[in-house]
């Protein structure tokens, strides 16, 4: 199944689940989403538990906390992350705090579900990768899945999750997959091994990466949209990388992370987000403070430009296979 | 207060008709030029078609002069057409090219014009509102007698920030029209299903702000009211509001499946309420023009449409180091 689906699956499977769940955000409920995610939602559970929004960010947020804090399990859309500033405040100020300021009185089990990222043409106002604005604040999860499968398990995993979780997803992977280029033809979601989502309630649980593909010249570590891509550049390079989805970026797993740079003795990191305060910098620092008598070069970051992301140069400013591609090469002359 | 009938023979000029439909007309082929572009794939994203509101804009820009300001959301190509700016530079932004307004930096949705004091083009909804109290700010602190149309739709009209805006425009007697666009519709939500006060522009009495509803398929009427609003603004009364009745006739933006209103409502909109068929209307019994006049107009509205579709085809697109350019001063 494509990850639209997956990521309905898990709100379905939630909803039957418990009763607490409730769903709902901007054209969620009549419409089921402007990318379909929660169609089907209130034929099958009601308008009392999926429903429509008008447009106001920071009251969806800010009444989901309330919902979360006398027994409910909110599970709300951001249309896109792009929206999501206006919501900023509650999340950072409300959600993530609520239960360590009331001494765990109240708590704020809510997820946030929003797409990420570009390769829509979007522009500045639809593309963005906020992710770091989000693991910069104690008391939020934060979750990016690169697959129907993992959307699945980790949605269900986040919406059990007691504590508040911000789950982005890729929207270039929503109807994928993606192969790492953006000018040439995939196979469906339907034929990937990845599409293959078990069914009822399979959790894949916060805090554990992946290795996709395993290596010995360096480890790559990405999430979302840009697993694919270090997997690209390594078949296109013939570099032997050891690519590390990472799955949760808040909590991390840094004993993957170690182990596979342990081993390789070197380390690129890649994401879509602009560079500066990317969430990169801190995955380079965590391994420096852990791996640093291991590592034979110094790491590369590859990223998004630091700039607005742009309408009309939008594959100049992914940072495609080429780019990381020339890091691999790079970081093995290191 | 609420709708004025207009009256039913208006004391207007043929020339003042003419130059409604004329730029109604524009706004409309341009749009549907748009349309084809976007389904040969050289426009590409998001694209938000003005077709059905043209009055909304065409109306109020007759009673705009000289340094008054405008700021609206994404659905904007309406408002820069009637507003003066150059159709081959809009046309070329939504193909992201060079020769756009923003130099393909912007697209459909982000677009400006100082010389037209055009000031956006505005993706996040609700988020030009405050700006356009700030215009008036600025116009109120200089001593202009400037006024600023700000323009939201029935969906933005939910964000908190827009009633953040009213009360210090109020509060500060700025001279912004909020021009409602009530299409009925954000995406696929009928302002029904968002609304429990579906009057939009008496939430501004919980301000003290005046303001009315406005039948935004009649050009006339969106002028009077504009005349109203801005006679108002300028004797340094304050804000004022007009929730604009209007619709649009295409879907939200180019994907849409437009399954939350019927096929026979947007059809009755189109034959009875259509704003460039009542000034057609009025033009031809009024006897201001003939048919063969008009030909001479579509003829006219056709070339400068085509030409600005071969400019957007044919501009360069933006050199690489493009992206990198107005960050920073
Ligand atoms: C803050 C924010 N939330 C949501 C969106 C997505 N969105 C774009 S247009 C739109 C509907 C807006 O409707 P309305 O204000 O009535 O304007 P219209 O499109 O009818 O002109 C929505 C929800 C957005 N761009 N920004
Ligand atoms: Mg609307």
């Amino acid at each position: 199944m494509t990850m639209i689906e997956a990521i309905r699956e898990a709100h379905d499977v939630a909803m039957a689940a418990d009763d607490r769940v409730v769903v709902f955000g901007e054209d969620v409920g009549f419409f089921g989403g402007v990318f379909r995610c929660t169609a089907g939602l209130q034929a099958k559970y009601g308008k009392s538990r999926c429903f429509d929004t008008p447009i106001n960010e920071s009251g969806i947020v800010g009444t989901a906390i309330g919902m979360a804090a006398y027994g409910l399990k909110p599970v709300i859309e951001i249309q896109f992350a792009d929206y999501v500033y206006p919501a900023y405040d509650q999340i950072v100020s409300e959600a993530a705090r609520l239960r360590h300021r009331s001494n765990a009185d109240f708590t704020c089990p809510i997820v946030i579900r929003m797409p990420t990222g570009g390769g829509i043409f979007g522009g500045q106002t639809h593309s963005q990768s906020p992710e770091a604005l989000f693991t910069h604040v104690s008391g939020l999860k934060v979750v990016v899945p690169s697959n129907p499968r993992d959307a699945k398990g980790l949605l269900l995993a986040s919406i059990e999750d007691p504590d508040p979780v911000i789950f982005l997803e890729p929207k270039r992977l929503y109807n994928g997959p993606f192969d790492g280029y953006h000018d040439r033809p995939v196979t469906s979601w339907k034929k990937h091994p990845k599409g293959e989502v078990p069914e009822g309630n399979e959790i894949v649980p916060l805090g554990k990466a992946s290795i996709t593909r395993e290596g010995s010249d360096v480890t790559v570590l990405a999430y979302g949209t840009m697993v694919y891509v270090a997997e690209a550049a390594a078949e296109a390079t013939g570099v032997d990388a050891e690519v590390i989805d990472l799955r949760t970026l808040l909590p991390l797993d840094l004993d993957t992370i170690t182990a596979s740079v342990e081993k390789t003795g070197r380390c690129v990191i890649v994401h879509e987000a602009t560079r500066t305060s990317g969430f990169g910098a801190e995955l380079m620092c965590l391994v420096q403070e852990s791996c640093f008598y291991h590592l034979e070069a110094p790491m590369i970051r590859v990223t998004g430009w630091d700039t607005p992301y742009p309408h009309a140069q939008e594959w100049e400013y992914f940072p495609g296979p080429a780019r990381v591609g020339e890091a691999l090469k790079k970081v093995m002359e290191g | 207060m609420a709708a004025r009938k207009s009256a039913k023979k208006p004391n207007v000029s043929a020339e003042e008709l003419t130059k409604y439909y004329r730029d109604m007309l524009l706004i409309r082929r341009f749009e549907e030029k748009s349309g084809q572009l976007y389904g040969m794939g050289l426009i590409g994203g998001f694209c938000h078609l003005y077709i059905g509101q043209e009055a909304v804009v065409v109306g109020l820009e007759a009673v705009a002069e000289e340094g008054d300001k405008r700021i609206t959301s994404y659905r904007d190509h309406g408002h820069m057409l009637a507003c003066g700016m150059d159709p081959d530079g809009v046309m070329a932004e939504l193909t992201g090219r060079e020769g756009g307004y923003s130099k393909g930096k912007g697209g459909s949705m982000h677009m400006f014009s100082k010389e037209k004091h055009f000031y956006g083009g505005h993706g996040i909804v609700g988020a030009q509102v405050p700006l356009g109290a700030g215009l008036a700010f600025s116009d109120k602190y200089k001593g202009n007698d400037r006024v600023t149309f700000t323009y939201f739709g029935d969906g933005a009209a939910n964000q908190g920030q827009v009633y953040e805006t009213y009360n210090m425009a109020q509060l500060w007697d700025l001279p912004v029209v909020f021009v409602i666009e009530n299409n009925q519709y954000a995406m696929g939500t009928s302002v029904q299903r968002s609304t429990k006060s579906p009057a939009l522009w008496k939430r501004g009495e919980a301000y003290g702000i005046a303001g009315e509803e406005v039948d935004g398929m009649n050009v006339l009427s969106v002028k009077e009211a504009g005349e109203r609003a801005v006679a108002h603004c300028r004797a340094g009364k304050g804000p004022y509001i007009l929730e604009v009745k209007t619709y649009r006739y295409r879907g939200h933006s180019m994907s849409d499946p437009a399954k939350y209103r019927t096929r026979e409502e947007v059809q009755k909109m189109r034959e009875e309420r259509d704003p460039i068929e009542q000034v057609r209307e009025m033009l031809l019994t009024g006897g201001h023009a003939s048919e063969d006049d008009l030909k001479a107009i579509d003829k006219e509205i056709k070339e400068i449409v085509n030409k600005s579709a071969e400019f957007a085809k044919e501009s360069p697109e933006p050199a690489l180091d493009e992206l990198w350019t107005d960050i920073y001063a």
